[in-house]
């Protein structure tokens, strides 16, 4: 993908491969049933691109432009050499048409997301097929994403494809019965996605705004496949509303600034107003699912106007709706202190202590962290220390380390 | 059509200490699986305990399983289905309440 697009086309091209790459694949994908060759021929298309367009110029519809060329191109291959391809397993799909107009091409990206989000693949797995099939990353950039070498992340992606053929995971979208627990599965791939950009869990910088802005992308090409789905207008609402704080986050050191004390003018509020509206969509599904809960309580922060006004207690109210249809500890550590800041923190402490034997939180800087918090409000110093170096212990991303070491050192002397 | 062989991982000790009612019951869930999916099943045994085993390699012959596990592999179905979802939606159902089940698809060798 150029990275500094030097001419109009070269522009073009890129914004057609950030926009259009998975409509092309997937249109490519129901000729060649087997998805390197797709890509390949992809590949070639948008290189194509490059040199016609600079010649004949930017087509009114690049995205049809390139669908040709690219179903053209397979075409060709299927024909050259057709023995050679006999015996490779073939995409389990419903049925194939060879020669449509780009316009009569059904549009194919939710089975390539289905079938890249599917649970017979390794969570990892399903992460890295998604950036390199639906959002047409090159393989040394997903490497690069999750900070793995390129060798590691290319063995993963053709182990992923593999099982895929020999499997026969299919190329279609789910039964009706399947739909909820499939999408489910897509959700959470987003999510991570997200989650993974908006917090890098090591790294010099807080966020990769690269993730963060796939993840926005997917989310909104989710919306526009699946309009209706309350989960998918629910993580596009989450999404919106966290990333909208994004330039309030560091401060011109780079240095992280929590939610308390961010200046909230730097909110984006086109995203919170998008968001919000979509997050009031999501909940009138009832019960509301996970993210829309999630999106409501980031919605209560957006619509405060400090941190000191926040509604407390409806948020807590909102986790405790979260908690009962989600088990997990994370939730049950942000209720309890959200706990804390609605009824002081002696309350916030009991209900963190309640989570102190739970495994999954063991090795999670941000009980720690919160304990350091609480403690340090109630004036026990010397256990706020103690909890702030176990916090240290257990965070890799400098900036958030850099931030522990500043409220430790800021603490009185005991 | 593909077909995948479903193995049965389960606790053998579990099964060592069985109650001749909870015996009964798994043949029972057993029978009304292979009635359910009779005609996609192709095979299926259950075996005997790995304390029955003996393992062979490079032609010397030793007592016991080819790999000490708190599950032991102690049965299979071999099922077809039109793909991988279909598989899994037959293995979700094989009874294995002392452990779990792992689907591979099988191998085909083209002329």
């Amino acid at each position: 993908m150029p990275s500094a697009p030097a001419s109009p086309v070269a522009a073009a091209v890129a914004e057609a491969h950030r926009r259009e790459w998975a409509y092309v694949l997937a249109a490519t994908v129901r000729v060649t049933r087997d998805i390197d060759l797709a890509e390949e021929c992809v590949q070639d298309s948008y290189a194509q691109a490059l040199i016609t367009w600079e010649r004949d110029g930017i087509p009114g519809r690049p995205g049809a432009w390139l669908t040709t060329a690219s179903r053209n191109r397979a075409l060709d291959v299927l024909r050259r050499d057709q023995t050679a391809r006999k015996y490779l397993p073939l995409l389990v799909e419903e049925h194939v048409t060879e020669l449509e107009e780009p316009s009569d091409i059904p549009d194919d990206r939710l089975r390539l997301v289905f079938t890249c989000c599917h649970p017979g693949l390794a969570t990892q797995a399903q992460v890295a097929l998604t950036l390199r099939l639906v959002c047409g990353l090159t393989t040394a950039e997903v490497a690069r994403a999750f900070l793995v070498a390129e060798p590691t992340m290319a063995a993963r992606i053709t182990r992923a494809k593999k099982k895929i053929s020999t499997a026969r995971i299919p190329y279609r979208v789910p039964s009706t019965a399947d739909l909820p627990e499939r999408i489910e599965a897509v959700l959470a791939v987003v999510n991570l996605l997200y989650t993974t950009g908006h917090t890098a869990p090591t790294g010099e910088a807080l966020a990769r705004t690269d993730l963060v802005a796939r993840a926005l992308d997917l989310s909104r090409m989710l919306r526009e496949l699946l309009p209706h789905d309350p989960g998918v207008i629910g993580l596009l609402a989450l999404i919106l509303l966290t990333d909208a704080r994004r330039a309030a986050r560091t401060d011109a050191q780079g240095r992280l600034v929590l939610l308390p004390d961010q200046d909230r003018s730097l909110w984006n509020r086109q995203a919170i107003a998008e968001g919000t509206a979509l997050a009031r969509r999501a909940l009138r599904h009832h019960p509301p699912g996970k993210y829309a809960l999630m999106a409501a309580i980031a919605a209560i922060h957006s619509g405060s106007p400090s941190w000191q006004a926040t509604d407390w207690a409806q948020i807590v109210a909102l986790y405790d709706l979260l908690a009962a249809i989600w088990s997990s500890p994370v939730v049950r550590l942000n209720r309890a202190v959200a706990v804390g800041f609605a009824e002081g923190p002696l309350a916030g402490l009991a209900a963190l202590d309640k989570l102190s034997d739970e495994p999954q939180l063991a090795a999670y800087g941000y009980l720690a962290a919160a304990r350091a918090d609480f403690l340090s409000k109630l004036g026990r110093v010397h256990e706020a220390r103690t909890a702030y170096s176990e916090a240290l212990l257990l965070t890799e991303n400098a900036v958030e380390r850099d931030f522990l070491d500043q409220r430790m050192r800021s603490l009185p002397d005991s | 059509m593909s077909e995948y062989l479903i193995l049965i991982y389960e606790a053998e000790s579990a099964y060592a200490t069985a109650s001749e009612q909870v015996m009964g019951e798994v043949m029972e869930a057993h029978n009304a699986f292979s009635e359910k999916f009779g005609s996609a099943i192709k095979g299926g045994h259950a075996l005997q305990p790995t304390l029955t085993a003996t393992s062979i390699r490079d032609a010397e012959v030793t007592d016991g399983a080819f790999a000490e596990t708190k599950e032991a592999l102690g049965g299979y179905y071999l099922v077809e289905a039109a793909d991988f979802d279909e598989a899994i939606a037959i293995a979700k159902e094989v009874p294995a309440r002392f452990g779990g089940v792992e689907v591979r698809p099988v191998m085909v060798f083209e002329e």
